[in-house]
C-alpha cells in the first residue's frame, strides 16, 4: 500500500490543531473544489485534500492514521500487525486496497461494519467518469471502454479495491458536458439498498475544422476575392463527407452561409445546421500578370468601401 | 474476458422526478430540498402544485448542492447563493462558448 502524507497535503505540521486542519482544508477546498475551481487538475487535487481532511478532522481516524507512522509520500508500507484490531475496522487484505479505503473502513465510514451489520438499507455509491469523444463520434455514435477502480466488499465483508470495466454505446447526438447514466453500475447496495449508478460525463475534443455550438457547427470558409465578388461553387467538408456550397456573388467577409441539417444530430430527432463563415483571403505572392490585373482594377473601379467615413466627417463639420 | 455492452440512458429519461426521487438520487434530504425550493435555487416544473415535479436539470443542481454542502459545510442559505451564482456562471460560459464558436478561428 502506498503511503500518503495527509499533513503535507494540507500544508500542516503533524502537531496541527483541529482548528488549523479545518482552516487549511477550507482554504484549499475553495481553491480546488471542482464545482468552483478553474485550476488544472482541480478534481484530482481536491480529492487528495478532501481525503486528507476526512481522516484528520476525526480524532479517532487521525489517531489511527498517526499510528501508521510517518513515511515518505508514495512509499510502500504495511500497517503494524495489530493495527486493524485496535481500531475495530473491517478485516483487510492489505494488498489490494489503498490508504483511503483503509481509513474509511474504520468507524464513521460509509461502508463501515456497523452499518452493514444492521438491517438498515445502505444504498451503493454513485460514481462518475468522463468520456472524451470526438465530433465524429457525436455524429455517428460510438462505443467506449470505461475502467473504474473502486473499493468493494466481498461476501465475507472484506474490503478490496477492484477494477471494473464497462463497454458502452454512446448514442449519437450527445453534447459537450452532457451526462448519461448507466443504471446499477455504481457501488453495490447492502441490506436491500439500491445499487449506485455510474454517471458518464461527455467531454468533446476540439476539432481542427469545426467548432460546435449546441447542435450547430461553425467552419471557417476561406474564399478568394474573385470568388467572393463573382460567386462560386466550392467544396466544403462536413462530418458526413464533402458537399458543394454555392457562394453567392457579392459575398462579404464574415457572412455566414448556412448548410441546413449538416450539423450534429439531436438526441432524439433532427440535426443542427452547419454554418460556413466566409473569410476573404488574399494571395501574398502575385505573378506579374495578376499584379497588372489588380492594378487595372484599382485604376478603373469607382467602388469606395469607406464612403461612410466621409459622410460622418462632413456631418461633424 | 468478454465485456458485455451496457446501454446508457439519457438523463432526460428521468422524465419527471418527485421530491422523494430527487432526494434519493441527489443525496440531499427532502427537508433540505424543500428549503432550496423555497429559496428559489431549485425550481419545480409545477410550483403551484402541492406535489412538486422536478425535471432532470434539477437533479444536476441538487447533486451539485449535495457536494457543496458536504465539502464546504454550507447551510441552505449559503447553498442557495452558491447555486444561483454557479448557474449564472454556467450561463455566461455557455454564451461565451457559443460566441467563440462563431468567431473566425484563424487570423489571416
Amino acid at each position: 500500500m502506498k503511503y500518503k502524507d495527509y499533513y503535507s497535503i494540507l500544508g500542516l505540521e503533524r502537531t496541527a490543531t483541529t482548528e488549523n486542519i479545518k482552516k487549511a482544508y477550507r482554504k484549499l477546498a475553495r481553491k480546488y473544489h471542482p464545482d468552483v475551481s478553474k485550476e488544472t487538475n482541480a478534481e484530482e487535487k481536491f480529492k487528495e485534500v478532501s481525503e486528507a481532511y476526512e481522516t484528520l478532522k476525526n480524532s479517532e481516524k487521525r489517531a489511527a492514521y498517526d499510528q501508521l507512522g510517518s513515511h515518505q509520500s508514495g512509499q510502500d508500507f504495511r500497517p503494524p500487525p495489530d493495527w486493524g484490531k485496535q481500531y475495530g475496522g473491517t478485516p483487510f487484505s492489505f494488498d489490494d486496497i489503498n490508504l483511503s479505503d483503509l481509513i474509511a473502513g474504520l468507524t464513521g465510514g460509509r461502508h463501515n461494519t456497523k452499518q452493514r451489520g444492521s438491517n438498515i438499507p445502505v444504498p451503493g455509491q454513485d460514481y462518475e467518469v468522463t468520456a472524451h469523444i470526438t465530433l465524429e463520434d457525436v455524429y455517428q455514435g460510438t462505443i467506449v471502454n470505461l475502467n473504474i477502480n473502486v473499493p468493494e466488499y466481498d461476501e465475507n465483508g472484506h474490503l478490496h479495491r477492484v477494477s471494473r470495466a464497462f463497454k458502452t454505446r454512446i448514442p449519437k447526438g450527445v453534447g459537450d458536458g452532457q451526462r448519461l447514466r448507466l443504471p446499477d453500475k455504481g457501488g453495490k447496495g447492502f441490506n436491500g439498498g439500491r445499487n449506485g449508478d455510474l454517471y458518464l460525463n461527455i467531454a468533446l475534443h476540439t476539432h481542427s475544422l469545426f467548432r460546435a455550438s449546441g447542435h450547430d457547427l461553425y467552419l471557417d470558409l476561406p474564399v478568394t476575392p474573385w470568388e467572393a465578388v463573382l460567386g462560386a461553387a466550392v467544396e466544403v467538408p462536413t462530418l458526413g463527407g464533402p458537399v458543394r456550397l454555392k457562394v453567392p456573388p457579392g459575398t462579404h467577409a464574415g457572412q455566414k452561409l448556412r448548410l441546413p441539417k449538416r450539423g450534429l444530430p439531436k438526441p432524439h430527432d433532427g440535426e443542427g445546421d452547419l454554418f460556413a463563415i466566409v473569410q476573404i483571403v488574399v494571395p501574398t505572392v502575385l505573378s506579374e500578370r495578376e499584379r497588372a490585373i489588380f492594378k487595372e482594377m484599382a485604376d478603373i473601379s469607382t467602388f469606395n468601401p469607406r464612403g461612410h467615413f466621409e459622410q460622418e466627417t462632413s456631418h461633424e463639420n | 474476458m468478454k465485456i458485455e455492452l451496457t446501454e446508457v440512458l439519457w438523463m432526460d429519461q428521468y422524465q419527471e422526478l418527485s421530491l422523494t426521487d430527487l432526494a434519493r438520487l441527489s443525496g440531499l434530504s427532502e427537508a433540505e430540498l424543500s428549503e432550496l425550493v423555497d429559496c428559489g435555487a431549485i425550481v419545480p416544473t409545477n410550483t403551484d402544485s402541492a406535489e412538486w415535479i422536478f425535471d432532470v436539470g434539477c437533479l444536476a443542481v441538487a447533486k451539485t448542492a449535495c457536494r457543496l454542502r458536504n465539502d464546504f459545510e454550507l447551510d441552505t442559505q449559503g447553498l442557495a447563493v452558491a447555486l444561483t451564482l454557479l448557474a449564472r456562471i454556467h450561463n455566461l460560459e455557455a454564451q461565451l462558448h457559443d460566441l467563440r464558436a462563431q468567431l473566425p478561428g484563424r487570423i489571416f
